[in-house]
C-alpha cells in the first residue's frame, strides 16, 4: 500500500500510461547498440562465414559469443521499440493495432530466444 | 487520411483535411527524418536476416551453406551493401538523435549542417568497410 495520492501517481505518465518509460529504453539501447554493432561490424570483418566449423571455431571465444548475444538480444529490444512505435503511427484501427503490437512483440522476442540458443549451441558445439 | 472507422475520430469522414506530405516540398529535415525510420524497418529485416542465419548454422548446415553461398552472389553483396548503407545511416542520424535530445543542435544551419554530415558519413563509412571485407 502506497500513501502517495492518485495525482501524485499519475502526474508524468501520459496518455501511454508508462511515461518516459519506451523513450528513455530506446535512447538507452541505442547508445548500448553503438559500440556493440560497430564490434559486429568489424568482428565481421574477420568471421570465417564459408563453413560452419569454421564459425564453431570463432565463435569458440567465450567473449565473442557473450558479446554477439548481447548485440542480439539489444538489438531486438531496440527493434522492438522502434517497429511499436511505427505501428502506432501508421495503423490506426484499435483491433488491427493491437494484434500488430501484439504480432510485434512476439516476432523479436522470438528472434532474440532464437539468436541466444543458436549463439550458445555454436558455442558449446 | 480519411478513416470512416478511425478510432479517435468516427464522424469525420467528410470533413476537409489540413494540407498533408504530398502538398509540402521535400527538405533535408524530413526526407532525413523518414529516412531514419525506413532505414530502421529495413535493419530490423536485416536482424531477421542474421537471426535466421546464426539458427541455420547452428541447427541446418546444409541451408546455412546455401545461404553463404547466395550472400556471394551479385545481388547478395548487393543486399548486404543495401544493409551497411542503412546501418550507417541510421547510426549516423541516430547520433544527431541523441543531440537534440540532450538539448543540441536545433539551430536551422546546424540542423542542415548536421544532415550533410550524415549524407557524406554514411557513403565513406559503408565504402571503408566494403573495402576492407572485399580486398584488405
Amino acid at each position: 500500500m502506497s500513501i502517495r495520492t492518485s495525482l501524485a501517481k499519475v502526474r508524468g505518465l501520459g496518455s501511454a500510461k508508462d511515461g518516459t518509460h519506451h523513450w528513455w529504453m530506446q535512447r538507452v539501447t541505442a547508445i548500448a547498440l553503438m559500440p556493440l554493432f560497430i564490434w559486429a561490424v568489424f568482428a565481421l570483418l574477420n568471421v570465417p562465414l564459408s563453413d560452419v566449423p569454421a564459425l564453431n571455431a570463432w565463435m569458440k571465444g567465450p567473449v565473442k559469443a557473450l558479446l554477439l548475444g548481447i548485440f542480439i538480444c539489444v538489438a531486438c529490444y531496440h527493434g522492438k521499440l522502434g517497429m511499436q512505435v511505427v505501428i502506432e503511427d501508421y495503423v490506426h484501427r484499435c483491433f488491427r493495432k493491437h494484434v500488430f503490437l501484439m504480432i510485434n512483440a512476439f516476432v523479436f522476442t522470438l528472434l532474440a530466444g532464437m539468436g541466444v540458443l543458436a549463439i550458445l549451441k555454436l558455442h558449446l558445439m | 487520411m480519411v478513416e470512416s472507422k478511425s478510432v479517435t475520430s468516427p464522424n469525420t469522414k467528410n470533413r476537409p483535411l489540413s494540407p498533408h506530405l504530398t502538398i509540402y516540398k521535400p527538405q533535408i529535415t524530413s526526407v532525413l527524418s523518414i529516412s531514419h525510420r525506413i532505414t530502421g524497418m529495413f535493419l530490423a529485416c536485416g536482424l531477421a536476416f542474421l537471426v535466421l542465419t546464426l539458427w541455420f548454422a547452428a541447427y541446418s548446415p546444409s541451408c546455412y551453406t546455401t545461404i553463404v553461398e547466395y550472400a556471394g552472389t551479385w545481388w547478395g553483396i548487393g543486399l548486404l551493401m543495401a544493409w551497411t548503407l542503412a546501418f550507417f545511416y541510421h547510426f549516423l542520424n541516430g547520433m544527431r538523435h541523441l543531440f537534440w535530445d540532450a538539448g543540441h543542435g536545433f539551430e536551422l544551419d546546424v540542423v542542415t549542417r548536421s544532415g550533410g554530415i550524415v549524407l557524406v558519413g554514411t557513403p565513406v563509412l559503408t565504402f571503408l568497410v566494403w573495402y576492407m571485407l572485399l580486398l584488405g
